[in-house]
């Protein structure tokens, strides 16, 4: 079966509404913004997003209309501040209201490791005594080996895992690097992977390296060929962070009217990937591109 | 002076880092004390980040986030949040830096929700605090000080402090050690034994401590060693400029 296609054939085919995706694994980097404007472009509707920290994605998305719960310990702009979108739902209501799982990072990762390894929980030490443990998504319970008490997490079985990376052949296995947030977990706990890439490569490139093929094809079910698909978000190597496009939103997004005239320029009027680029311009996407020599000597596998 | 407040609060922080500790980082503030501490009194210092990131030295190129790219290259380590967080959750960090939009006079913080004029404002949400807050060796709390934001008892609390005070830190058997101090933007405060009660210990130079109670929404308690904090060294404002050399984040 032909996995590469284009972003709104793998969004249309795996993305429906009511879908749970998560989306922006890697943290602050590798968050896979082009696909979460296609599913924008395609009015996609109640959805669950999750995710531990969504720098400005999630923000986006819940201003678009798109969103009806998110699974998450922090929705924001991180170096801009707080979320306008994420505000107006949670506190008005608008575009709609907005249902709340919350949690801290460390939780969302056990709550996709548990999906990750087929179990209903994982135990953890974490956040007793905060407010938000007492939420239904977890439960105090003892430990039948020490009788100490634990918090379990309740698993978080998403849909689909939409995942941007710096390589990976058509059958989806992928090749990732640097920080890598709750990547593998995700990959391993949704019933399905889009994968979306800087580069497009030969099965024996990923071969070549094993230890970095982070997600394995067999995870999934669409390949998307798209350099910058994280723009303005970082992919090690490959995009740095575009910082100004954050600030620009936070400043933009501060009234309902405001970011619905940046949604329509840089969303609905660009119409796909390769307009949004253009939008950019030829010389912010040069100014964005990596320079230097940080590469590490390759490693031996010799027989 | 020849330093602003955000200079001394980055010194502060960087004091508060001993040699060979292990340290999560944090953004921000705690980011440069952790660089300054580096650079001067503690080398041999690791920096961990939630995202996975480890770091046996300061990324020199300045950085909005944990991810950005001058982060991560030239990291000793780079792997998965739970990689980092079961280090935290193993006893294995010594200290973490958070902050917060509400701090109470037991230490607990909240950025959920708060209450201005009559309405309710929603914050981000816990990201990594509450875990710092539970499991780091000890916890160092950061923030200004306004009163609306040293609250008697917080709105909602994300990352527990000593809760209601006395035993309830034990009783709850967080594995943390709790927060150790908060430093503010006019002082700099310890806890009590026992009872788990914020004490000021040190004023900013310039700062009095009429300016502190009028910023701290209970009555405020000294003390005994009470004192000015101490000025930032001529070595120590060079280690900040060198990494905020455009003053982004201390202006």
């Amino acid at each position: 079966m032909q996995k590469v296609c284009s972003l709104p054939e793998a969004i249309s085919k795996h993305v429906q509404d009511g879908s749970a995706v998560v989306m922006g694994c890697g943290l602050e980097s590798l968050i896979p913004f082009a696909a979460g404007y296609e599913m924008i472009r395609q009015r996609k509707k109640n959805l669950t997003l999750i995710c531990p920290i969504s720098d400005m994605q999630f923000d986006i998305l819940i201003g678009a209309g798109c969103v009806k719960k998110v699974i998450a310990a922090w929705v924001g702009n991180v170096a801009a501040g707080l979320g306008h979108n994420f505000r107006r739902a949670m506190e008005e209501g608008v575009p709609n209201p907005l249902e709340i799982e919350e949690h801290s990072n460390f939780t969302i990762g056990l709550g996709l490791k548990a999906a990750a390894m087929g179990v209903s929980f994982l135990p953890t030490k974490t956040v007793r005594g905060s407010d938000f443990s007492a939420s239904k998504q977890f439960r105090a319970v003892r430990c039948p080996f020490t009788d100490d008490e634990l918090l379990a997490v309740r698993a978080i079985v998403p849909d689909v895992a939409i995942l941007h990376v710096q390589r990976a052949d058509s059958e989806g296995n992928a090749h990732v690097w640097g920080n890598l947030g709750v990547v593998v977990e995700a990959a391993r706990a949704a019933k399905t992977v889009i994968v979306t890439c800087e580069e497009l490569v030969d099965h024996d490139v990923i071969l070549s390296d094993p230890n970095r093929t982070l997600i394995q094809g067999f995870l999934v079910s669409s390949v998307v060929h798209l350099p910058f698909g994280s723009h303005p978000s970082p992919t090690q190597g490959y995009a740095r962070r575009d910082n100004d496009f954050y600030f620009d939103y936070h400043e933009k997004s501060r009234t309902r009217e405001g970011f619905q005239r940046w949604l329509q320029k840089w969303v609905l009027d660009v119409k796909n990937h390769a307009g949004y680029l253009a939008e950019l311009g030829e010389d912010r996407v040069r100014k964005l591109k990596p320079e230097g020599n940080l590469f590490s000597p390759p490693v031996s596998f010799n027989l | 002076m020849n330093y602003t407040r955000r200079e001394l609060m980055v010194v502060a922080a960087a004091r508060e880092i001993h040699d060979g500790e292990k340290v999560f980082v944090g953004m921000r503030l705690p980011l440069l004390g952790f660089a300054v501490a580096k650079e001067l009194h503690a080398p041999n210092a690791i920096g961990l980040f939630e995202n996975g990131v480890i770091r046996d030295w300061p990324a020199l190129d300045p950085i909005f986030t944990m991810s950005d790219p001058p982060n991560v290259a030239r990291s000793l380590y780079c792997g998965a949040l739970l990689d980092v967080m079961g280090l935290l959750q193993s006893g294995r960090v010594d200290v973490g830096f958070i902050g917060g939009a509400e701090v109470d006079r037991f230490g607990n913080l909240n950025t959920h929700w708060v209450v201005e004029n009559g309405k309710r404002i929603r914050l981000p949400g816990s990201g990594g605090a509450a875990d710092i807050a539970t499991l780091a060796g000890r916890c160092i709390i950061i923030m200004n000080h306004e009163k609306r934001r040293f609250q008697p008892r917080v709105h909602f609390i994300t990352s527990p402090g000593y809760g209601d005070g006395g035993d309830w830190h034990q009783q709850k058997q967080l594995r943390g050690g709790g927060p150790s101090r908060v430093i503010t933007s006019l002082g700099i405060f310890s806890f009590e034994p026992f009872s788990g009660e914020m004490v000021l210990s040190s004023f900013h130079p310039g700062v009095t401590v009429e300016e502190i109670r009028g910023q701290t929404g209970w009555p405020l308690r000294l003390s005994e060693d009470l004192h000015e904090t101490p000025a930032p060294s001529a070595g120590e404002l060079a280690a900040v400029r060198k990494y905020d050399p455009n003053a982004v984040w201390t202006s």
